[in-house]
Parts: structure tokens; sequence; C-alpha cells
């Protein structure tokens, strides 16, 4: 799955300065090198807290992430599928695990993180803020959500910073056992009776758009960074970004719709066709004005995805305070028998 | 020289709100070493390798696993990296490379 790094024009919520102090020495010549940051060596306080922002966010969704898709596990249409799918939500667990533990090596303490999350300082992907109506959008989530994480994320195992770059080579690895189950949900509703296929058709409706949007707004040509956050050219610079918000969706599109085209579905965009003269599709208009409402809060799900992870957490904590006991007590017999 | 900061700062939270922290080595197949492949929090040694277990070889990356606290690892200090590791800098000798051998000269 995927954190979206990016905030509404005119967010309080600061993103870093578009010109970072200028770090030390060794930092410049490790980034113009392509070589990788580790957690101890000297950066500047700017690279740091943007890791750390970016990491958290894309943990909180990993965790996020794994609420509409639970939602299935007890309905999911036979016992493979149910398998399949619980083994796809652990695997969301994990990489939230990967993701705090790399945000931790930069300072962080995983507890604060998660207070950020639950006190609503710190975000989460906009796309999980959309329900998960019927068997068919585990399907399209598996095939659409996940094939733009995946697209997003390749170049991130190519990121500056050390920790973060390995916990993305494994959460890549993992999603492509996630995006091939839902491409094979879709291939066999589409293939199945009339109203399956109808099914899967309007599941492909509804998350065709919102994953277009888990790319970012459009970039400026000047800067290429997108205009409403400004920390996308710094990312860039930092080697944190490396590939431009339209950049990655014209590829996500020209990956799909052949996709689409096996699967037997229509993507839902009448502007949707090929450019002999680009060699790429090209396609409709986006409606940012609906991912910022989401960001902001006003998505179809926002309240009941953070009102169930704040519950999960309070109600875990009885499993935590008895291994926590357990454990002094372990220590405790080990202690005395020393003595 | 002295404790890892990355990893002092890392278990330093250690309270109430957080369990402490455990780097994870797995040997991926017999014949190979363990090698680092993360961290995680745990109460205890035995949850953490239980929790290793799942979190780092769910499709069988592992045929064996080591947690260390964190707090018990000591490392050598990047400030100090050029220092510490100049003394075989320039002792090209230790390298076969450095010599000369006759045109010829087999199985060398």
């Amino acid at each position: 799955m995927y954190g979206n790094d990016f905030t509404p024009p005119g967010s309080s919520e600061t993103a870093a300065p578009a010109t970072g102090q200028a770090g030390s020495r060794a930092f410049q010549a490790l980034l113009d090198a392509d070589g990788r940051i580790e957690p101890r060596d000297e950066m500047p306080d700017a690279y740091r807290k943007t890791l750390v922002r970016q990491i958290a966010q894309h943990a909180h969704s990993e965790i996020i992430g794994m609420q509409p898709e639970g939602n299935w596990i007890t309905r999911a249409p036979s016992l493979r599928r149910k398998a399949i799918l619980m083994a796809k939500v652990q695997d969301e667990a994990g990489h939230g695990l990967y993701l705090y533990t790399a945000a931790e090596t930069l300072g962080a303490d995983r507890a604060d993180l998660l207070d950020a999350l639950h006190t609503g300082r710190q975000k989460y992907s906009s796309i999980f803020n959309y329900p998960t109506l019927t068997w068919a959008d585990i399907g399209a989530i598996g095939w659409l959500v996940d094939g733009a994480a995946i697209t997003n994320q390749v170049p991130l195992c190519r990121c500056s910073y050390g920790p973060y770059a390995r916990a993305m080579i494994r959460v890549c690895k993992e999603e492509s056992f996630h995006q091939r189950q839902g491409f094979e949900i879709l291939h066999t509703l589409s293939h199945g009776s009339e109203a399956q296929h109808a099914m899967a058709q309007d599941a492909v409706d509804r998350w065709w758009w919102p994953s277009l949007m888990m790319f970012g707004p459009k970039d400026t040509a000047a800067t290429g960074g997108d205009p409403s956050s400004g920390h996308s050219a710094q990312s860039m610079a930092w080697g944190i970004k490396r590939f431009a918000n339209d950049e990655l969706r014209q590829r996500f599109v020209d990956m799909t719709v052949p996709q689409a085209e096996a699967l037997g579905l229509d993507l839902p965009d009448p502007d949707l066709a090929w450019n002999e003269e680009s060699g790429h599709y090209d396609f409709g208009e986006i409606d940012f004005t609906e991912l910022f409402e989401v960001i902001k809060g006003n998505g179809p799900r926002n309240a009941e995805r953070m009102e169930h992870r704040r519950r999960a957490h309070e109600d875990g904590a009885w499993a935590r305070e008895a291994a926590s006991a357990y454990a002094a007590k372990q220590q405790a017999r080990r202690t005395s028998e020393v003595a | 020289m002295g404790t890892d900061p990355e990893v002092s700062r890392r278990s330093s939270t250690t309270g109430a709100r957080e369990w402490p922290l455990w780097e994870v080595f797995v040997r991926s197949r017999r014949g190979l070493a363990h090698g680092h492949v993360g961290s995680l929090h745990a109460p205890d040694a035995q949850m953490a390798l239980r929790n290793a277990r799942d979190i780092y070889t769910r499709r069988q990356e592992g045929v064996s696993i080591w947690v260390v606290a964190s707090a018990a690892i000591t490392a050598s200090s990047p400030e100090e990296k050029d220092a510490f590791f100049d003394p075989a800098g320039d002792k090209i000798y230790r390298h076969p490379t450095f010599y000369d051998i006759p045109e010829g000269v087999k199985h060398i």
C-alpha cells in the first residue's frame, strides 16, 4: 500500500522548506555520488524531518489499509480467497512495522508516531477513506490501488536513505502478490455470470479515479514538483523522490490500460485513448478538489477509519500489558534463581 | 566508540509505552551467515523471536533467526570513520594484485 506525501493547498500542515539548510559537505558528497545515507550520518534537520513525516505517513497508510480489506475476510467467497486475503492483510501489518522501524532509525518514537496518527496530526493515504462495498472491491484494490502503489514505490527502493530503501525492497517484493491476487479476483468475476461481471465493472468504475489521485497533484513544469506542497522539488534534490507525480501517473496508466483489456473491463474515462505521437495513453482531467476534500477528512470513511484504529489500539492494550507483565515475571524469576 | 546512537536513541523509549527494541538477524539458508534484516519491539527475547518470524520470514526467507537487544550493540562511529579505517588504507600489499608475477606463471 502507499502513503501519499502531499497536503492540500493552504494546509497548515507544514511542508519541509523548499530550500533546506546546506547540510554538511559529507552529506552532499554522498548524495552527489548517489550513495546512501545511513542512520548515524550527519544530515540536515529538514532531511530528517521530511523522511520521518513521509515514512510515518506511509506506515500509517499500511496499517489503516488493513481495514477496508479486513472488512471482507469473513465474507470472502471461498476458503482459498479467505486464506489469501488474510495473508495480504497480514502483509500490510508487516509493511507498517518495517516502516515504523525505519522511521525510528531517524530518532522517532513509534508510540509518538501512533499518537500522531490517533490524534490526526499525521495523515495516511486518502485512498483508504473510500468504502469497500462489494467483494469486487477487494479485486480492484489489489489491481489498481496496489498497482499504483507499486509504481510509486519501486523508485523508493533507490531512495537516498538506506533503511527506508531497504524496507521498500521488502514491501515491493510482497506487493506484487497483492496486485496479482486482485487481478485474478477481477478476471474471475469478469468472466463469470452477468451479475458478477457487472460487480467487477462497478468496482473498477469507483476505484479508477481515486487510484490516479494516489500519485498526487499535477506537477508544475518549472520545479518538477507539485505546486501545492512545495516539498517535491526538495525531495527530488535529496534523492527521496525520483520521479515527478505526472511521470509516475502516466507510467501507471500505460501499464494498466492493456491489463483492463485483458480483464474485459472498461476504464471509466471517455478521453482515454492511445496517442500515437507521444507513445502514451492520453487520459481525462482529474478532479483534484475531491482528493483534497478526502485528505481534509471529508471522505466517505475518514471518521470510521480513525475510530476503528483508535478502538483497536485501546482494545489491544490488555494484550500488550500482559506480555509486559509476563516478561517482568520471567525476568524476576531468573534474577532470584541467580541469587 | 560507544553504544550506537541509532540504537541507544531508539532503546531509550523502553518506558511503559514502548517495549525494548531488538535487532533481527536471519540466516537465509544453510551455508550462509546470519545477516541483519531489521528491528522490532518486543517485551522479551522469546516474543522478539516469534515476532521476528512473523515479520521477517513470512515467505520462508530464513532457516534460523537471531534477536539481539539493540541496547547491547556497540558500534563504530561514523565521525571516526577515517581515523578508524585508515590504517588499512595504505597497506595495499595486503592485496594479491600488489605483486608482479612474470608472464606465463600459472596457478598463483
